[in-house]
């Protein structure tokens, strides 16, 4: 069976409405009756790399690919890239500005974060062009 | 197929005139429009009462039991929230108020947030488990347990996993009762509702396997009796049994209003009323938005309890009234003998825990569109061709509150497409009207009769 796209467009700074298509996204998989705790890890990971879109990224696309077994997502920003992705992978740290903070975003973990709730994980990047994050989670838990 | 549980909210299929109104509002898009009258979905429906609130003619009722059961049985408990007593001015005492529930036929009178004491005692050791999902979510309306089990699944393992204080309560003075010799079979205890949701938690528990409640009995239907027989009296005599009567701790008479609980609790807290407001919270929840949260409270009604649809006065007076009365024991409080009456129960806190625990709540979302994922997926994709179709202006002529809903309700075949008037002449063969007189019953064969004169 051929997968469904689903495709939504991120802007730059816009927090009120980042979340979007991670609301969008998750009223399918409860339609798939998608396990509720594989659900939450999707949704959590999904919410993460959207609003780092938004507090880092001039603008974004993301596309959701379901189909009856899994979900892939890729997340493609214009943005100023990731400098050093080792450093981005480490718990805690985060690059976010001061104005990005005080409204709650922004505390790192971001990446490392997404990756323990993904199955798989790729990251292209590009400085000064942008960054694209592929994710991938089986709706039954590969064993 | 799961089991679709107790409905306490009923339509009468007489006086429903189908004008659409609980559909609109329904926040579980429960409710459809079928030969003209509305009909309830048993397994979206979590009884939180919006639909009788918006009713205009009253077809909407919270279904009762006899009153006249009570007397069946020799020992009569009222198990009576505070806001029960909120509800009368301030001229007619608590003791006026006892005594004439006693008249009415009930042998011991207890305010049931009595129980919320120990429950504070035991949620406390309860939130300090490690393994605890955050935030723990209160069980306490069980409109929102009920909200949670079908539309919010992934959370239902954050749900409190221990009893109410209607069902402690229930629990404790029927153990009472027969500690001190008397057969199960005489005690009725009665738990008189300010909603809809408690009946349905009280016939069918979400996470029990049975209730120590006998039977349920509507606020609205005590209260009339009891203002009639407060203002046909004149002083009551005092002479009756004053169990419970200002026993009460200052936290206890809160318990029921909006930040009743989560004020008790150390940490980050947070009181959300209104079922659309707790909806739009839960999502940020689930989406991992808000962190470090320790305790969520949550209440179907704006205001809490005292705006339960089975309460009569209106709730900011209720409120008003409870927060006096609980200020006056915040006084009492700090004498001895105050302290001495209130029901404290030097329980071993660990003991009471195992003793008010509960099941867990299982999920039963209703968005699943079929068990089988292949099935689930390809129903998926039909309804988003649907959506192309329909014109997303959620006009409810098809019976549905929007056209995702009606999408939804072709795919599982409960309509049909040809429901919207968008859509529908595709086939010239049938006449367009059809469809809409299976929604909307003589409605529509009175405007196609007038046509139809306009024409001669």
């Amino acid at each position: 069976m051929s997968g469904t796209i689903l495709t939504y467009h991120v802007d730059g700074g816009d927090f009120s409405n980042a979340g979007n298509a991670s609301s969008n996204i998750k009223k399918y998989l409860k339609q798939l009756n998608v396990d509720p705790q594989i659900i939450k890890r999707i949704v959590v990971a999904l919410y993460e790399a959207e609003v780092n879109i938004v507090a880092h990224a001039f603008e974004g696309d993301i596309t959701a690919t379901l189909s009856p077994t899994d979900i892939s997502i890729v997340l493609a920003d214009k943005g100023p890239g990731i400098k050093d992705i080792g450093l981005a992978m480490t718990e805690g740290y985060s690059t976010a500005s001061q104005k990005v903070r005080e409204m709650g975003f922004g505390a790192g973990m971001g990446l490392p974060n997404i990756k323990r709730n993904v199955d798989e994980m790729n990251i292209e990047t590009a400085v000064g062009k942008g960054t694209t994050l592929t994710l991938k989670v089986f709706f039954v838990p590969k064993s | 197929m799961e089991t679709p549980f107790h409905h306490a909210l009923k339509i009468l299929e007489d006086v429903c005139i189908g004008c659409s109104h609980c559909m609109k509002m329904c926040p579980t898009a429960a409710i459809r429009i079928r030969n003209g009258k509305s009909t309830l979905m048993p397994n979206r429906c979590v009884d939180c009462g919006e639909c009788y609130r918006v009713c205009p003619v009253h077809a909407i009722i919270v279904e009762q039991d006899d009153f006249r059961q009570v007397f069946n049985y020799e020992y009569r408990i009222a198990l009576v929230p505070s806001v029960f007593f909120g509800q009368f001015p301030e001229k007619y005492s608590i003791r006026d108020i006892y005594s004439v529930l006693m008249d009415l036929g009930f042998t011991n009178i207890v305010e049931l947030e009595h129980s919320a004491d120990l429950l504070i005692d035991v949620m406390k050791h309860y939130m300090k488990q490690p393994d605890i999902e955050k935030p723990v979510i209160s069980s306490f309306c069980p409109a929102i347990v009920r909200l949670i089990q079908v539309k919010f699944p992934s959370l239902t393992d954050h749900l409190v996993q221990l009893k109410t204080p209607v069902d402690i309560s229930a629990l404790y003075y029927k153990k009472r009762l027969i500690n001190l010799g008397i057969p199960e079979e005489k005690i009725g205890i009665f738990y008189i509702t300010p909603c809809a949701a408690k009946i349905a938690a009280a016939k069918s528990p979400v996470a029990e396997t049975s209730s120590d409640i006998t039977g349920v009995i509507n606020m609205d239907f005590l209260y009339n009796k009891t203002l009639r027989a407060l203002k046909n009296s004149g002083k009551q005599d005092e002479t009756h049994s004053d169990e419970g009567i200002k026993f009460l701790s200052s936290r206890s008479v809160r318990w029921s209003l909006t930040h009743g609980e989560s004020e008790n609790f150390e940490g980050r807290c947070l009181a959300i009323d209104e079922i659309h407001n707790v909806i739009q919270f839960l999502e940020k929840i689930e989406n991992d938005e808000v962190q470090g949260v320790d305790f969520l409270e949550l209440r179907a009604c704006d205001e809490s309890c005292p705006n339960g649809i089975l309460v009569t006065e209106n709730s900011f007076l209720t409120v008003e009234r409870l927060r006096k009365r609980a200020k006056e024991y915040e006084t009492l409080e700090h004498h001895k003998d105050h302290q001495l009456r209130m029901m404290r129960l030097n329980v071993d806190v660990n003991k009471a825990m195992e003793a008010i625990h509960t099941g867990e709540v299982k999920p039963r979302s209703m968005h699943s569109l079929d068990d089988d994922m292949e099935t689930a997926f390809r129903k998926m994709n039909e309804i988003q061709d649907l959506m192309k179709l329909f014109p997303e202006v959620d006009c409810g002529l098809c019976g549905a509150p929007t056209c995702e809903a009606h999408a939804e309700d072709v795919v599982q075949n409960k309509s049909n497409i040809n429901r919207c008037v968008f859509v529908q002449n595709d086939d010239k063969r049938k006449n367009p009207l059809d469809e809409l007189v299976k929604v909307w019953g003589d409605k529509v064969l009175r405007i196609e009769s007038k046509s139809k004169t306009d024409e001669l």
